[in-house]
């Protein structure tokens, strides 16, 4: 059956396929879909995992237990796994073991672009790249064929582009794999030194028989082209090239690494010039150069960001644009996303401005706290950082400055690696407060359970876990909890945790406001003119339902969630709920 | 066929791709699309890239061929006029949403946008569609307007149309859907192509 799939569904949808019955990830832009669509199939246990550490460890342990099991996660999700990954190479695997990791070109939705390849040469594992959403499926079951062929884990390496476009897909059946015998060899599963030494040469005979595959493999695939010019490229920057430069010899790598060296020499020598065109780093380029082959590449091609045909064409051809771009004439305002109205993130983050203290952010939605108009997130940098810096930063300055800073950080995130740092704090005597934003989802990524929204992956009920209880039992005293639009509580007891010279541990409530089931019934708020000075105190909030119309705040009664806030910080009663007007009007 | 759809954020410029998608695949063209998920997505500028034809290669649309522009939103639509090829047509929304610099005061607001656009070798049509949305039930159905006027615009039949929207719309929501695409529809009545009037 043929149908328009994004590829992240054709991901689910391989795995499926390919007889897949353990999956397990931590949501991340761009990969998160393909955990949802898994979660559609009742035939493959599925999970969000508390991170991806845990998720692949998941995976190896059902691998070695004798399923197949696929692993999710977006590129900076590879960091956190590593020390599994780079652990589980030497033993290899029982049940096929397939780790999907998205890369984000252009960090739409992240800190940086590290490019997973470089991760699967360090692991010395086989790395495929689809380019579409039909090879998205049928690259997830090659993949398990070679994890199970060569006893090795297989990283399927995506691509925001790969990921969150959609094409047509051949759909096919499930396979019927069945479930392997618990593996049980001597010592393949045990790393210590003595057992680890030798399959670290089974590791290496493994990486050269994958070499010789990597030379008959139709994953790789060669189109002929004019002599003129031979392009070797991968993943989505082979449909880019196909555009740019329709007539050149193409040669499109489905396996980036290992590369196919004797097939690749024998396509250079056909071309009078040898392109090599990779979004991100110049990782075939550095390979397919050290064997002596002129070839072009980052000279002529940016590493940074994403590619597209115009870049390749220009790069390669010399010709730039296909007309002169349309213009107005003049500069627009930019348009930057924003906290959402009646987010409740706001309540915590205009109180910290207020107080002028130094924030050690964390990565989510409130991550936009740290723009105009709130700027009052100091640092972000990665998952779960944001307890142990402030600690640092409380270190580095003195005991004192734990009152003029706080760690501030999501519910998801706090589990997936907020609590090590907080356990830190604790057993290392330190002043820090962490305030812990709870809106009772994985909000950034669109909506995900997490270990305390009482919800599985599948909508299962399950134990919700209580950060109070868990603070409480590593040792902290101080918690408190208080509603996230209570600027007045807010105020009063960050004021008093940051005095304190213990840990202090805040948890402010509300659901996130585009939460499924969460419809607000609160009526929207309105201005009320004649009373409003003109002080521009509401917009310094940051709500995008509050605009300036006249010279006077005004409400977009469309936007409004009726949060209130803007009300209560009005100092002069300008900002009424329309339900309280209407019953004055009365 | 070429077509990039602007939006702010949250204004429902996926489910337009998307069955402008699959409108395409059921008349047997080869169709490629692209989306930005995740971050940008809150109250952020995004494009979803929409190309069918015989044989298609990049889901993205490069820059000077978009042989359509479809603007949820004004200025969003104005930001993204480069993609668009000489004689190419904009639809577009002319609601205008403050982004937050224009909020706070830090900059203005173009006035100037859909006269400026009219100036510009293109075709150009204006909707109302946050008032063809209100009438039609909800606000939020702004992004079934400009389809429904994409549409009209389009070689395609509109009982075709009609299908693909009950594929992708949930039931709940249909009925206020296919009502803001009727009027859409109905607003290009004028401009529709000539061998089917």
């Amino acid at each position: 059956m043929k149908r328009l799939l994004l590829g992240n569904e054709a991901i689910a949808c391989g795995a499926y396929e390919a007889g897949v019955t353990v999956a397990a990830a931590y949501p991340g832009t761009p990969s998160t879909e393909i955990t949802e669509y898994l979660s559609g199939y009742p035939e493959i246990d599925s999970e969000w995992s508390v991170n991806e550490k845990v998720a692949l460890e998941i995976g190896i342990g059902a691998s070695i237990a004798g399923a197949r099991a696929l692993v999710c996660m977006k590129h900076v999700g590879l960091n956190v796994a590593m020390d599994p990954l780079m652990s589980i190479s030497y033993p290899g695997v029982n049940g096929g073991l397939v780790i999907v990791v998205a890369d984000d070109p252009g960090q739409h939705s992240s800190q940086n672009e590290q490019d997973t390849r470089y991760f699967g040469i360090a692991a010395k594992i086989p790395v495929l790249e689809p380019s579409d959403s039909q090879e998205c499926k049928d690259f997830v079951i090659k993949a398990f064929e070679i994890s199970e062929k060569f006893d090795t884990p297989v990283i399927l390496r995506l691509s925001t582009r790969v990921s969150h476009s959609q094409s047509v897909v051949e759909t096919g059946v499930r396979q019927q794999i069945a479930l392997k015998d618990f593996q049980n060899i001597e010592g393949k599963y045990i790393v210590a030194p003595g057992y680890a030494r030798k399959r670290r040469v089974v590791a290496e005979s493994r990486l050269q028989e994958l070499h010789e595959f990597a030379e008959t493999t139709d994953l790789n695939t060669i189109y002929d082209g004019d002599e003129s010019t031979g392009i070797i490229t991968s993943g989505i920057a082979y449909h880019y090239s196909r555009e740019a430069l329709p007539e050149a010899g193409i040669f499109k790598l489905g396996l980036s690494y290992p590369l196919p060296r004797k097939k690749i020499e024998a396509f250079a020598s056909k071309y009078k010039r040898v392109f090599v065109v990779e979004e991100l780093e110049p990782i075939y380029e550095t390979f397919i150069k050290s064997w002596g082959i002129n070839a072009t590449g980052k000279e002529k091609l940016p590493v940074i960001g994403e590619l597209d045909s115009s870049i390749i064409r220009k790069a390669l051809t010399g010709k730039p644009l296909k007309k002169e771009p349309l213009t107005l004439g003049y500069q627009l305002p930019q348009r930057p996303p924003v906290l959402c109205p009646g987010c409740h993130h706001r309540g915590p983050f205009y109180v910290l401005k207020k107080l002028k203290l130094k924030v050690s952010g964390d990565i989510g939605c409130y991550t936009l706290a740290a723009f105009p108009p709130f700027s009052s997130m100091h640092t972000s940098i990665c998952m779960g950082a944001s307890i142990g810096m402030a600690f640092g930063f409380e270190k580095a300055r003195g005991k004192e400055f734990a009152k003029e800073s706080v760690a501030v950080i999501g519910d998801s995130t706090f589990w997936h690696s907020g609590v090590t740092g907080l356990i830190d704090v604790v057993y290392n005597r330190g002043f820090t407060t962490v305030i812990i934003l709870d809106n009772a989802v994985t909000a950034m990524t669109g909506h995900q359970e997490n270990p305390s929204t009482g919800l599985t992956l599948k909508g299962t009920e399950t134990v919700r876990l209580d950060f109070e209880a868990l603070a409480r039992s590593i040792g902290i005293r101080r918690i408190s909890i208080v509603d996230a639009y209570d600027l007045e509580a807010l105020e009063r007891v960050i004021r008093e945790e940051t005095a304190a010279k213990e840990p202090s541990v805040i948890i402010t409530r509300q659901p996130c406001v585009l939460k499924k089931g969460i419809s607000s019934q609160n009526e929207p708020f309105k201005v009320l003119p004649d009373k409003c000075k003109a002080c521009k105190k509401c917009i310094s909030l940051g709500c995008p339902a509050i605009s300036w119309d006249n010279g006077k705040a005004s409400i977009d009664s469309t936007l409004c969630t009726g949060c209130g806030l803007c009300g209560d910080i009005c100092s002069f009663g300008a900002i009424v709920s329309s339900k309280d007007d209407l019953m004055a009007a009365e | 066929m070429n077509i990039i759809i602007a939006e702010v954020g949250g204004q429902g410029a996926l489910l337009a791709a998307r069955i402008i998608g699959h409108v395409a695949m059921e008349q047997g063209y080869t169709v490629k699309m692209s989306e930005v998920h995740g971050m940008s997505q809150r109250g952020g500028s995004v494009i979803s890239y929409v190309r069918y034809g015989k044989e298609i290669f990049s889901p993205v649309v490069e820059k000077g061929s978009a042989d359509f522009l479809l603007g949820l939103e004004l200025l969003e639509t104005a930001r993204y006029i480069d993609y668009l090829r000489d004689g190419g047509t904009i639809i577009c929304n002319n609601q205008r949403i403050a982004p937050m610099s224009v909020i706070t005061g830090a900059q203005k607001y173009p006035e100037s946008i859909i006269g400026d656009l009219s100036k510009l070798p293109l075709s150009l049509h204006v909707v109302d569609a946050l008032n063809m949305a209100r009438e039609a039930g909800n606000i939020k159905t702004v992004n079934s307007v400009i389809l429904g006027c994409f549409a009209r615009l389009s070689s395609i039949e509109y009982p075709i149309w009609e299908t693909a929207l009950k594929n992708s719309v949930p039931s709940r929501f249909l009925e206020i859907n296919l009502k803001a695409f009727q009027s859409g529809y109905k607003a290009l009545e004028d401009n529709a192509p000539a061998e089917r009037n």
